[in-house]
This record gives structure tokens, sequence and C-alpha cells, in this order.
């Protein structure tokens, strides 16, 4: 069926024997507008009020693009740290027998489940000059809470799970005969992995850090508690976003959120398009 | 550490289809060391701090009759979350994974962008669509309906924060799974409800239920979006979450941290859960996917 | 077939949502809503029991009062978007003022409804340092001594930072006999000695007791004296410094609210009874200093040190004091942009 492709000129999709693309396709557009849509909307809608001059010297005011460099730098650092040990931990999860693996296993959730308050307030207590790991830091000169590197703690921690549960249920799925045929064909272990598996991991590797990262740019209530929050040096953007709201200036707030929404959409939707892409190229199934 | 190293050693290429046992064995020590560092620890911090007045203060804490609504109400919340993104979840997951249609990275975009925004901003877009300024907010108001401020905020909030987890979940999933299967049973006479029932569900049991988990576990531990639409009503609004944080800002550690820790134990479910998946399935597929 | 369990479903789902939210507010008894700031629990769980019990001995009826508390600006913001308020009883009275500005449910001129500017308690700013005093902090000179961190929540934030903001500019405009631009120095060089801004008062309290950061909390007075029964006597002292601020946390009647919901009797009386003598001893039993001290426990009394105050009124009032100091670009942001 794939191959009954595009040489009817545009056509919005392709034709598939498979039933029930109008029902959930409506359902999830519907949804979806209901839950999310309308009520973004509202929050772009407000910001409008503004008028574009207003807007625009508040999306570029100094303050404003340090916070969102704090949040945005921040957040890449950590997914990108979260891939790494995110796979890690998925694959010895996945492959390997050791003693306490169901409970590793279980915990990956726990970053979800920890109201994000208790997860600051817990990472403080541990990274904290009088800390249990803070305290061994404290001699040699590093200092994590209060300073930005505690923000990148924080966003580590709670986008630990999106990797890991992304790149698990597909890691689960693989097919060990497709690394026994690589074997038997004469390839280095390495080699498979990173030839035969890798490729097939990707787009789960990608979604996990986009969602990861998109998680931890918007994070407030665990990094509130660690960051020291000072201007210009590591105040996160949604705290800019609650000072507006402070002052009544809804207005103010909303384009903040609305800058941050944008550039947002448009990395999530360039991870998307590289990982639509990369399916197209190394995907299994298709 | 006990591994599962081939008991043969002499077999020929081991170090083809696996790793060798060094390898295995630092590839262990990272991820745990990882975790150790990024969750053991500080799940460790809650609970020395929930039982830092001993076992009896801990019950105490969590026996309050503030605690238990606080519990309730989280509870209901995530009872009627969960299911209405499992059902949007999977239909979104089926029409972007099995098909081919344009704009789909578009879609798939959108379904992401409540992960992307704000927490604080989550609350906030309820506010600025029901409060009492707003277009809807005087109509609701005249019919003495109460979204904000009552569980109909927060079930929404919840809703808004959790709403990508199963649809993520599924879709690189599904997508790896490719159509093969269910264009087989079809062309077997199957009826569509009965391809998804018995082909697809199957195969995709893992990626569900860990979409399942995750939902609930973060509707039940959302804090940000939820704080805004509560309105902190003691007994009445408060979900675990922020019962928390009342408990922790009125110096009460103990009781904060012991709340927190009911949280914590949701991976226990997560482990119980798993398990008995995993119990069923080993029987009922073990002719089917030996392995 | 399937379009309609959907359907069945959903409605359901809604059912059950919009019949929750109906139940979240109604009650069989009278209820009051007291949406009030962060430090008053404690306050107002004693007060809360005491004027229940008074209520059903005058009138024989039970009245249920349920509380909120969150950062004031917060709550007047939720108040604002719809949560059914009798009383608020808030930190800043530019709080209050938004209210009524963007609701009308609050008279402009709530002000002076109530004795003492319906402020029935008030409380100042102290310094809260570490046993012994090991800095040897005795005003607000001393906070910009090298080596001294000074722990203050974000006055973008919280209310009562913006009290200690003012407390420190109300020193030093007194010291240099009322330069504004000497005291706006002092202050700016004051926040170069804040490590850590937090975003409420408890939040700060707990980084300076539980994290040991910093060598002196500026703090509510009533805090500070709560943190020595909570956190523990040993650990540290309170520090009177020569000025600091009068701080009036205002009460007010939700009129809008309480018309509505047929509670105006009994919430009036909620606020009267605050100013009465039993009010006045409760609140300064747990550290607020009352209004009149007449029936006051003389023991408690005595926990107030005298100090110089300087009122909300001389920095023009809090209609001007907001936009000016906290206001989006105004004196504080200043401070943080020419610090870089």
């Amino acid at each position: 069926m794939t191959t009954a492709i595009a040489t009817a000129g545009w056509r919005f999709r392709k034709p598939s024997v498979l039933p029930g693309f109008g029902l959930t396709l409506g359902f999830s557009i519907a949804y979806l507008s209901l839950i999310v849509l309308i009520p973004l909307a509202g929050v772009v809608w407000r910001s409008a009020e503004l008028g574009w001059a207003q807007f625009w010297s508040i999306a570029t005011d100094q303050r404003t693009l340090n916070a969102l460099r704090m949040s945005f730098g921040g957040a890449l650092v950590a997914a990108m740290v979260n891939v790494v040990f995110g796979t890690l931990v998925a694959w010895v999860l996945v492959r390997y027998r050791f003693p306490g693996k169901r409970i590793f296993d279980a915990m990956v959730d726990l970053p979800f489940a920890l109201p994000t308050a208790v997860a600051g307030i817990a990472l403080t207590s541990l990274y904290a000059p009088n800390g249990w790991i803070g305290s061994l830091l404290a001699p040699l000169g590093i200092k994590i809470a209060y300073t930005p590197l505690g923000v990148v703690m924080a966003m580590i921690f709670i986008g630990l799970p999106f990797v890991v549960r992304t790149v698990q249920p597909v890691m689960e799925e693989i097919d060990r005969e497709v690394e026994e045929a690589a074997a038997t064909l004469g390839a280095r272990r390495l080699q498979t992995v990173r030839r035969v598996l890798l490729p097939g991991l990707a787009p789960a590797i990608l979604t996990g850090f986009a969602l990861a990262f998109a998680r931890a740019v918007g994070e407030y209530g665990s990094v509130i508690f660690i960051a020291g929050n000072i201007p210009y040096v590591s105040e996160i953007a949604p705290l800019l976003i609650v000072i507006r709201l402070e002052e009544y200036n809804y207005a103010a707030a909303t384009a903040v959120a609305t800058v941050m929404l944008a550039i947002s959409f448009l990395m999530l939707l360039v991870i998307n398009l590289i990982q639509a892409w990369s399916r197209r190229r190394f995907g299994y199934g298709a | 550490m006990v591994l599962d190293i081939p008991a043969d050693r002499n077999v020929a290429p081991r170090s083809a289809v696996t790793e060798s046992p060094l390898t295995r064995m630092v590839l262990i020590a990272l991820a745990l060391g990882f975790l150790l560092l990024f969750l053991v620890l500080p799940l460790l911090a809650v609970f020395v701090q929930a039982f830092a007045k001993g076992v009896d203060a801990y019950f105490a804490a969590l026996a309050l009759p503030d605690s238990l609504a606080a519990i309730k109400l989280t509870l209901l919340v995530a009872a009627i979350a969960v299911p209405c993104n499992l059902v949007f979840g999977v239909a979104a997951a089926w029409a972007i994974a099995k098909f081919e249609f344009k704009g789909k990275a578009f879609l798939i975009t959108l379904v992401d962008l409540p992960f992307s925004v704000s927490p604080v901003i989550s609350g906030l877009v309820y506010v600025l669509l029901f409060g009492s300024g707003s277009l809807l907010g005087p109509w609701l108001t005249s019919h003495g309906i109460q979204i904000l401020f009552a569980v109909p905020g927060i079930v929404l909030a919840t809703i808004f924060v959790t709403f990508p987890f199963i649809a993520r979940e599924l879709i690189p999933l599904m997508q790896d799974q490719g159509t093969a299967d269910e264009e087989a049973a079809l062309s077997l006479g199957a009826t569509g409800w009965q391809t998804f029932w018995r082909v697809t569900l199957p195969n995709i049991r893992w990626g569900l239920l860990y979409g399942v988990l995750l939902c609930n576990a973060r509707a039940m531990g959302e804090f940000g979006a939820v704080s805004v639409v509560s309105g902190h009503i003691r007994g009445l609004t408060n979900t675990m979450p922020l019962h928390v944080e009342i408990l922790y800002n009125e110096y009460n550690f103990t009781g904060a941290f012991a709340v927190a820790s009911l949280l914590a134990l949701l991976a226990l479910v997560t482990l119980i859960m798993k398990t008995l998946l995993e119990l069923r399935y080993s029987r009922a597929g073990s002719l089917s996917t030996p392995h | 077939m399937t379009l309609n369990r959907r359907s069945l479903f959903l409605s359901a789902v809604l059912a059950a949502t919009v019949q929750f939210g109906a139940i979240g507010f109604a009650f069989a008894d009278i209820t009051l809503l007291n949406v009030s700031y962060d430090p008053t629990r404690e306050l107002y769980r004693e007060f809360d029991a005491a004027f229940a019990a008074k209520w059903k001995a005058d009138t024989g009826e039970t009245v249920t009062i349920q509380t909120s508390h969150a950062g004031s600006g917060a709550q007047a913001r939720a108040v604002i978007d719809g949560l059914p308020a009798d009383v608020v009883t808030l930190a800043l009275e530019a709080d209050i003022n938004a209210i009524a500005e963007k609701t009308g449910k609050i008279p402009a001129d709530w002000r002076g409804k109530l004795p003492n500017n319906n402020a029935p308690y008030t409380s100042t700013i102290v310094f809260l340092v570490r046993k012994g005093n090991p800095k040897a902090i005795q005003d607000w000179g001393d906070l910009i001594k090298d080596g001294v961190q000074v722990i203050t929540p974000n006055p973008k934030t919280s209310g009562g930072a913006r009290w200690n903001f003012l407390a420190a500019w109300a020193w030093a405009r007194a010291q240099n006999n009322g330069d504004d631009a000497k005291a706006q120095e002092f202050v700016t060089r004051l926040f170069e000695h804040v490590p850590v801004l937090d975003t409420g008062a408890r939040g700060s309290t707990n980084t300076f007791a539980q994290r040991g950061i910093g060598d002196v909390l500026l703090a509510w007075e009533n805090e500070a004296f709560l943190a020595l029964d909570e956190l523990g006597p040993d650990q540290f002292d309170i520090i009177v410094p020569s000025i600091s601020i009068r701080a009036e946390p205002p009460v007010a009647l939700v009129d809008g609210n309480v018309d509505a919901k047929g509670t105006r009797k009994v919430a009036q009386a909620y606020l009267d009874y605050l100013y009465s003598q039993e009010g006045q001893k409760i609140a300064a039993r747990h550290y607020y200093r009352p209004f009149q001290t007449e029936g006051v426990d003389p023991a408690d009394l005595k926990r107030f040190s005298d100090l110089q105050l300087a009122t909300i009124e001389d920095f023009g009032g809090w209609k001007e004091a907001q936009p000016a100091y906290f206001g989006d670009g105004g004196i504080f942001d200043q401070i943080y942009t020419q610090g870089r």
C-alpha cells in the first residue's frame, strides 16, 4: 500500500486499508482544540492587547532575554544529559539482569509523581552547602544550589522519565533476530549497536529529547527552590511571568508566555520534522 | 552482582549479540550511579524527613482530616483525567501512527505543546477562559456553575498538563510496529474493532502501560497549574501536592514529607502493575512471542 | 454506535464534573471563606475556632470557617477571578485595592470602614540572625558590611519583602536627612548582599534556617518569633533595628460576595470580632501587634520592643509607592539594571 503514492498529484493522505482514520483523527483534533488550542489561543489573544511595539519591547528586554536564555539553555543541557543517561538506563533495564532491577525500573516515574515543589525542596536539601552532596562539594569550591547549575540539576530530574519511558517500550519490541542476523553477517557488537539498533531507536530517543526539553523549559515549581532567582543570573522565564501576574499585568505575563510558546513550538516542530525524515530514512516499520 | 552471563563461555561469537561482562558491568554501574544521584538520593531525603519524628508522627500526619481530604480529591481528579487522556491518546496514536497524511509533524507538535507550556500558564489559561473577567465568566456565574476554584477547574488543569503523555508514548511505538499485522488481520476477515483489540492492543501493551502510569503519576503530582485554579481552600480544593506545600509552609516538615512520600509510593503501584502485566502476558503470549 | 458510546462517555464525564462543581460550594450550615496570606495560618486557626464558638453562643447557629492561604498577590488575583471570598485578610493594602478596582466587589472607600485603617493588627520588620549574632549585626548599616549575606524574599512576588525594602529605605533616608538618592544607593548595596531571592516569606525563612544560607534574615516580626518557636530558640536570635516600618495587613469585607451568598451579617461580625478584646488577645498571642492593648496579656505585649516606625504614608501611601518602587521598571527593577 505504501507504493500507491502521489502519482495523482496532491492528496491529504495516502490510501490505506485500515479503518478508523476519520473517526480517530476527528476526535483527536476536536479534543485537542477544546483542551489545548482554544485555551492557548486565549493566552495569545490576551497578549495581543499590548500592541506590537509594547509586545516587542517586553520580548526583547534584556531581563526577558536573560531569563529565556536561562530556561532554554538550561533545558537544552538537561535534555542532552537525559538523552545520554536516559537511553543508557533504558538499555540497562531492558537488556540486563541485576539485583533490584525492578525497583529501579519502577522508580523512574518518580519525578512525575513527586510534586515539583517537593522535588525542588528535596534537591535543594541535597545540594545546598549544608546538604548531603553539597557539603561534599563545598570544600572543592563547587556550588550547585542557588546557581544556574542547580537549575540544570532540577531540570534533569524532571525530564529523566521522558527519555527512559519513550525509549524503553521501543527497545522491548526490538526483534533480537535482527541483531543475530547482523552478527551472523559478521558485524561486531559495536557496529550492530551503531548501525542496526541506534537508527531504529533514533525516533524514540529524539521524541524523548524533545519532550524532556519541552518540559524543562516551562518548569517552575522545582526550579524555583534551587535557582536563587537573582535577576539576570539565575532567573527563569516562568518566574518573570509570575512577577508580571503579581503586578496584575496579565497582558505582559501572557506576552512572555507567548514568546516561550512560539520558541518551544518551533523547536518541537523542527525536531518532529527531523524525526519524520529519519523515520522515512531508517525506520523499521514503513 | 548477578549478571546473566551465558553458561558456556566457549560458544563462539557471544560478543556479537551482547556485550562483554565488563562492558555490562560498566554500563550498569553508570546507569545506577546516575539513578542514585538523581532519583534515589532525593527520594531518600523525602523519606528521611517524613520519618524524622518517628513512625507514629508519620501516620498521625496522614490521618489528619485535611490530609485525607487532599488524598481523596487527588484520587478523584486522577480518576477523571487519566481515562479522558487515555481515550484521546489511543485515538490520536492510531490516526498518526497508522496513516500517512500531510501535516503530521505539525499535528504531533500541537500534541506536544502542553509539555512546553509552563505550569504557571497552564493554570492561567483556564483563568483567562472561565474567570470573572473572561467572556464566559459572567454567564457561568449567573448559572451558578463554579469551574475555577472547584473540582472542574482542577480536573481541567490536570487534563491539560497530562494531555500528551499517552499519545506521545504510543506514537513512536506504533510507528515502529507498522501496519502489517493489522492488514493481515483485516485480510483474514477481522473487523476494525477486532483488529484493534486482538492485534494492536496486545502489541502496544507496554507503551500503553507506561503512558498510563506516567499520565497518572503526573496527574497526581501536578502542582503549579493546579495551584493557580484551586483557590487553596483547606480540606476542600487542596490536592496532595498543594497540601504538601501548605504543611511545609507551616513548618510541619514531617507532615509535608509524609504526604509527599505517599506520592513517591506510586512507584510501587508501577512495580505491581508491571509485574501483573508481565505475568499475564508471559502466560498468554508465550507461544506467539518467545523471549 | 462507536460515536454514541463515546459521546455518552463524554457527557457522563461532563455531568460529573459540573456536579462536583456544584457540590464544591453547597453546604448545610453557614460557611465563611476567609482568603488570607501565608503567615496568618496559625493566627486564624485559633481565631476561627474562637469566633465559631462565640457565634454559636450568641445566635445558636453553626458557622464553618474555611481558610485559604497563599501569597498575598496570588490570593487577590484568585478573588478577582472569582474565588468567592467573604472576607479578605491580606498583607498589603495594594492587593485589596486591586480587588476593589478590578471587580467592584469591594467599595473603593473600603479603607476606613473598620478602625485603624482596616488593620486590626500590625507588625514590623526585624532581623533574624544566627545564635550569638556572630556577625555582630545591630542595625541596617551592618547589613552591607563585607562578608554579610542577607536573605529576603523577592519584593516583586512577596508582600513581606516590600515591607523589608521600604523599612531599609526608611532607615537610610533618616540617616541621610531625607535624601532619597542616598537611600537608593544604600538599598542597592543591600541587594548586592542578597544571594537568594525566594518567592515568598516562608521560602526565605526555610532557605535561611534549613539550608543555612545567609547571616541575617529580614522577616516579619511575627514570622521571626514563630521561626524561633518552630525551628528552635537555641539556633537564632531576633535583632530589632533602630528604625523599621509599621506594616499594616488590612482586612475587608467582600461586599459583592457576601450579598450574593447572604452572609453579610456573619462576615461583618467576623471582622468586628478581630477588633474585640478576645480577637486582639489572640492576635498578640500570635506575635501580631494588637491595635488596642486593653485585656491583652501583658506578657505577650512585653515581647514587642519599642522602636521608631516609619509608615507607608511616608512613601505617599501604597497607591503611589507600589508603582514607584515595585512596578515594572520601578526602583527595584532599576537596582538590578544598574547592578549590571
